[in-house]
């Protein structure tokens, strides 16, 4: 349901439309809207919002870890319109031993490398990606260095002390 | 230069015509180029599969500069991670740092004065000048130009100067910080950026002299690497090279931020789509970063150049001598840090490079609880195989020259 503060936007709004189930939460700060949605429909609103709100350009994918919450990741997505020039962020939750969401590189090409990044970073896994390897960490790396339980100095290198 | 006219646009038709399908041609070969190719300007790996001397498709490699920066801010205090925001793009260091300061102004509050934000603008179109010019220089060399690069390096080297002047450092300068700029602006600053500022259309003029009606430039740019512009939107591609496909979108005039709305300055746009059309794009936004400069340095509002936030922004080395809450907070800052109200921001600002912005979210603590850049060169690379795929190879330098990435934006 679109919460109460957010029906004047137009675009949460017409997705509130379009699908009513799709958005459980959103909040409207600092001048940013945020909208949360529902992780297993979130390849149908980005096909929504592209093709009816010209949210012609994908600017980000990215995840934050919110450990040890469950589900503990969130997938984060900055789409941007050109001609209105508007920003909107989703965000889904991933969570679980194996963290699963549907790609959206059949919306937007541009998806690709984000979504390897968080695979590589995060250990999230996109649903029907073209090529899920890693990007910037080497092939034979274990672990996801972004999640919060990696720590920053490495597991095999750093600094052992204290 | 200025009696001549720009040679028209080329046509649409794509100049390179498709190799006659012989033995030889349908032979695939794959070429590994880099990761420590020249032409790259850092540490890229391109895998070339071949077909002839045509690319048949082209898979970039990156990571070989991957040094864990988005991790490493998470572990630093929020007026430490300045430092790192200049390693990222180390060609448009005061870009990022200005992108970090807004963003955590924004999730601050904190509203930083008139003469603060048009000094801001005045260092982010030095950076771009200073970006540009390095970027002209070795695309140049990359397609057999090798003067310019000694032309564009001389006004690089007046430009780190006056960094230099500013912050006490050539490159890293985090010189623009949460609440305002790090020192107050050097004695003489003024006169020093109004030479500079005055001599630079005139050194943009040499440019051109050498490059815009070269034969040989023409011939290696013109028509080359086109991609169509839906895709190029598609694949996230932002800066110089939309622009150069007819795109006007620029953050300071679309979303503008640090009073960029205050400043008369054009949007320069070409329809070419091709590498000559993204060097003249290149070159007029050198025109246009001079002119915003030189109205920043007429129009510099007097004032305090900091906001008064005790709390965030450091004290006055006097006033910690004589005064005991400036002691006080300094040791806070210092220590402990500053804490920022829990939320998140994505700041947008125009990069030399295309559109940069930082998420940050905070947890309300004295350390960015995720700190994730969105930099130009990461999507821009990702569209590498755009501008190669169906070009022959010895364009291939040519287009990623006309990308104008920095690994280090991309890997991080």
């Amino acid at each position: 349901m679109l919460p109460e503060q957010l029906h004047h936007h137009p675009s949460a709004v017409a997705l509130g439309e379009f699908d009513p189930e799709a958005i459980t939460g959103g909040k409207c700060d600092r001048g940013e809207l945020t909208l949360e949605i529902e992780p297993a429909r979130i390849v149908a609103v980005c096909r929504y919002l592209k093709a009816t709100r010209r949210f012609n350009r994908l600017s980000s994918v990215t995840a934050v870890d919110r450990y040890p919450m469950e589900p503990r990741f969130e997938v984060v997505y900055h789409l941007h319109s050109l001609e209105r020039n508007e920003r909107i962020r989703l965000k889904c939750r991933a969570g679980g031993e194996s963290p699963e969401i549907d790609s959206v590189t059949p919306v937007w090409r541009g998806a690709d490398w984000y979504e390897r990044e968080v695979f590589d970073l995060f250990g999230i896994r996109f649903r029907n990606h073209p090529n899920l390897t890693r990007i910037l960490m080497p092939e034979d790396w274990q672990g996801h260095p972004l999640r919060k339980d990696f720590p920053t100095h490495g597991h095999k290198y750093g600094y052992q002390g204290e | 230069m200025s009696d001549q006219t720009t040679p028209a646009e080329p046509d649409a038709q794509p100049a390179v015509e498709p190799p006659p399908e012989t033995e030889a041609s349908t032979r695939r070969m794959i070429i590994n180029m880099g990761p420590q190719h020249p032409s790259t300007h850092g540490v890229l790996r391109v895998l070339l599969d071949l077909n002839g001397e045509t690319i048949a498709r082209a898979r970039p490699d990156i990571g070989y500069l991957h040094t864990g920066i988005e991790k490493q801010c998470e572990d630093l205090n929020w007026q430490q991670v300045v430092t790192l925001t200049d390693r990222v793009d180390y060609l448009a260091n005061l870009s990022n740092n200005l992108c970090y300061a807004l963003a955590v102004e924004k999730l601050l509050g904190l509203e930083i004065p008139p003469k603060g934000q048009w000094m801001r603008v005045l260092l982010a179109e030095l950076t771009r000048i200073g970006s540009h010019a390095v970027w002209l220089g070795t695309h140049a060399m990359d397609v057999g130009a090798l003067t310019v690069f000694f032309y564009t390096f001389r006004e690089r080297e007046e430009l780190l100067k006056i960094f230099e002047m500013f912050s006490g450092q050539r490159l890293m300068t985090s010189y623009i910080r949460p609440g305002g700029l790090a020192l107050e602006p050097p004695r003489g600053w003024e006169k020093v950026v109004r030479k500079f500022v005055q001599e630079m259309p005139g050194h943009i003029d040499e440019y051109e002299n050498l490059l815009t009606h070269n034969p040989i430039f023409l011939e290696r740019t013109r028509g080359v690497s086109r991609v169509p512009v839906a895709e190029m939107l598609d694949l996230g591609i932002t800066g110089p090279l939309i622009r150069a496909a007819g795109i006007p979108w620029d953050a300071r005039k679309d979303e503008p931020y640090s009073s960029y709305e205050k400043f008369d300055f054009k949007v320069p746009t070409r329809q070419g789509n091709d590498i000559y059309a993204r060097y003249l794009v290149r070159m007029e936004e050198m025109r246009e970063s001079t002119r915003i400069c030189r109205q920043a340095l007429d129009g510099m509002p007097e004032g305090d150049w900091k906001a008064d936030a005790p709390k965030v922004v450091l004290p006055d080395r006097e006033k910690m001598k004589t005064q005991m809450e400036a002691l006080i907070y300094h040791f806070k800052i210092v220590s402990e840090g500053f804490r920022v109200p829990e939320g998140e921001v994505y700041q947008v600002v125009e990069s030399p490079r295309g559109e940069l912005a930082y998420y940050i979210v905070s947890d309300g603590g004295t350390k960015p609880y995720r700190f994730f850049m969105r930099t130009p060169s990461f999507a821009n690379i990702q569209a590498l195989p755009a501008l190669l795929e169906g070009g022959l190879i010895a364009d291939a330098i040519a287009a990623m020259g006309s990308l104008d990435f920095v690994l280090g934006d991309c890997d991080r």
